[in-house]
């Protein structure tokens, strides 16, 4: 795969609203997506996910910056100059045509021949596996298969790229899982870029080429999924994606002294101020106290079947979670009340910026 | 089913033809029994001063076409009808054509204003209903009159010279009935675009389509249960019309009401005026399951 921008927004500016009342909901973001790649953006409600993603589509202008598609300036193209397609949350099917009529929709006023309308729209039925219901009103299809229709719609007319609106969030857990795969497929398959906005973190995980975590307007941090979840740029991303600890204490040269005067080692922390570390549940090891490490107390057991949770509290108070295989009798081998060893995996420990 | 069960489903039944004979009764008065008085006396014989004498005859049907030379008996086409039917046929429809033109914009307005202002928008949209309708039709009067507003208006700003003759005529009644049956139109309409997704129009822009064929493919079609009801609201009682066109028309420009009521008052001729009125009643009624037929067929009406 090039590593060649298809979507470049730089500096783009939306506020909502006029004077002083007006709200950023896009707070100078600059991104690039690449071409052929499954791009997540994700976030909480609010975050700025989907008016990013309405731009790019061009339902909505920016108020300042520039989007580029291939290298053209869209920034203030209408929507329907662009060779984008948007997959809606509600599906937005038109309830008057049929399964096949609206999958040729585009097509038709994209002015192609009949023909070739006939056999695209062919085609995209047999990609989502629709062919049985290409005469049905879409009223009449379940959840799932609307989803489809509504994926082979944006899909038929071949975009550049693909913008998905929370495309999942309608379906219930086991179909959602069969659609993650499903929507994978179809990337891979079509080979068009994909631009998804959810604020489901495990959706994200399992489908992304590379994510984009957004909060309050802002673009915190992009990267794959391994790169997010293991190298969280600050506390936000941490905490947003995933479980975590945090810890708070005085950087030292490849260390971190907490409160209680416990050293934790971070090798390539330099001196410094007030430093947050982070650290995943799964990272954290527990031994006997005379093994050495951080002396600390278990305070509750959380047993959740594949593994148990065990929270722990540092000396100084700092609490911490620790996720432990559950061993095949169930017992975690730990008692509440019990002084244990604490440490944590070899680079496991990351800083994190407030 | 047992015959517990069957004992309890034909009580219901006879139950539920018992609660509605009153409403059957008051149907059968108020509704059947005047239309069957109605069609007996198409077929009656003209009475001298009004009223019938019980003969049979068909020249009540006859007359609607056809009409007896008072010279030498002899039947001809009467055209005086002929022009009062295309007069009411055109006028109507015209009426419907523009209440849906002025009314679409106007329902999609007040559709797309923030839902606790709606209210306010279909307020004002309804407050004609509360004056009586030949008061509505002398205001019209009033604004086209020689000396009324238009007139006064125009001739101030020295854009004519001389009053515009608007009163009296087929343009007048026009006028009337759209300022009347407009809201008949508007409120079906807005009923319709209430319940149409927005987010379509996105859909459709999305997908290539200009705003004129987001307009034609998209939003006509999921509307037209809406304009089917619309048109069918203004253009039934345009087509029996009385009050506009008698005040309106100035008694010379006649649609069929006041044709029918000249049967029945100085006409002297009730059988003709009945069998008039059956012609309207099949002639609306036939118009419509054609629409009606139509309209299902290609509209998302089923999902309305």
């Amino acid at each position: 795969m090039a590593a060649e921008a298809i979507i470049l927004a730089q500096h783009v500016i939306k506020a909502f609203g006029q004077g002083t009342a007006a709200v950023r909901a896009l707070d100078d973001v600059s991104v690039e997506i690449l071409r052929g790649e499954f791009f997540t953006l994700l976030g909480p409600s609010g975050c700025g996910k989907t008016t990013l993603l309405r731009l790019i589509a061009g339902f909505e202008m920016p108020t300042d910056g520039t989007i580029l598609l291939d290298g053209a300036d869209i920034t203030t193209l209408p929507p329907n100059k662009r060779p984008v397609n948007t997959v809606f949350q509600s599906y937005a099917l038109f309830p008057h045509l049929t399964v096949a009529q609206n999958i040729a929709f585009g097509l038709e006023m994209l002015g192609k021949p009949a023909s070739e309308v006939k056999s695209t729209t062919e085609r995209m039925l047999a990609l989502v596996k629709l062919e049985a219901m290409a005469g049905r009103k879409t009223s009449q299809l379940s959840g799932g298969q609307q989803q489809r229709v509504a994926l082979a719609r944006a899909l038929a007319p071949q975009p550049k790229v693909l913008l998905l609106d929370e495309p999942l969030s309608a379906l219930d857990l086991k179909l959602r899982k069969e659609m993650q795969v499903e929507l994978k497929r179809l990337q891979v398959e079509t080979g068009i870029t994909f631009v998804c906005v959810t604020h489901d973190q495990e959706e994200a995980l399992t489908m992304s080429d590379r994510i984009g975590v957004m909060s309050n307007g802002k673009l915190q941090q992009v990267g794959t999924a391994k790169e997010i979840y293991t190298r969280p740029k600050n506390r936000f991303v941490a905490s947003f994606i995933g479980e975590t600890n945090f810890l708070t204490g005085r950087a030292e040269d490849d260390a971190l002294r907490l409160a209680g005067g416990a050293r934790i080692p971070v090798p390539g922390l330099r001196a410094d101020g007030a430093t947050t570390v982070t650290v995943r549940p799964e990272q954290v090891r527990l031994g006997k106290p005379e093994e050495g490490g951080l002396d600390a107390t278990v305070k509750d057991l959380v047993y959740f079947g594949t593994d148990t949770h065990c929270h722990l509290a540092l000396a100084d108070g700092t609490e911490v979670v620790a996720r432990l295989q559950s061993p095949a009798t169930g017992e975690a081998g730990y008692a509440v009340g019990q002084t244990v060893g604490l440490r944590f995996a070899d680079g496991a420990v990351q800083k994190v910026e407030d | 089913m047992s015959p517990a069960e069957d004992r309890v489903v034909r009580r219901s039944a006879r139950n539920g033809w018992l609660l509605s004979t009153p409403a059957l009764i008051l149907l059968f008065c108020a509704a059947a029994g005047p239309l069957i008085i109605v069609a007996i006396y198409s077929f009656l014989t003209a009475g001298k001063y009004g009223n019938v004498e019980w003969t049979f005859s068909t020249s009540g049907w006859v007359g609607i076409l056809w009409t007896k030379d008072i010279f030498d008996d002899t039947w001809k086409l009467a055209d005086a009808h002929l022009t009062i039917f295309w007069r009411s046929v055109s006028l109507s429809f015209l009426t419907t054509l523009f209440t849906f033109i002025v009314g679409f914009p106007t329902a999609w307005f007040i559709a797309t204003r923030p839902p606790e202002r709606r209210a306010f928008w279909l307020f004002l949209i309804t407050i004609p209903f509360w004056t009586n309708l030949l008061i509505r039709t002398y205001a019209i009067n009033e604004v086209l009159r020689k000396e009324g507003l238009i007139n006064t208006v125009l001739l101030e700003l020295g854009l004519i010279q001389t009053p515009l003759e608007m009163l009296y005529g087929p343009f007048a009644i026009f006028v009337g009935m759209t300022y009347v049956y407009l809201p008949l139109m508007v409120l079906p309409l807005f009923a319709a675009i209430d319940r149409f997704d927005m987010k379509l129009l996105e859909a459709g822009y999305d997908l290539y389509a200009s705003r004129m064929q987001v307009l034609r493919r998209v939003i006509l079609p999921i509307v037209k249960p809406g304009i089917v009801a619309g048109s069918i609201l203004v253009f039934v009682p345009s087509l029996g019309a009385y009050v506009t066109p008698r005040v309106l028309g100035g008694g010379k420009q006649m649609m069929i009401g006041n044709f029918i009521e000249l049967q029945f008052g100085q006409g002297r001729n009730w059988p003709l005026g009945a069998a008039l009125s059956m012609l309207l009643l099949i002639v609306v009624t036939a118009a419509l399951l054609i629409y009606v037929r139509f309209a299902g067929r290609n509209g998302g009406a089923h999902h309305g």
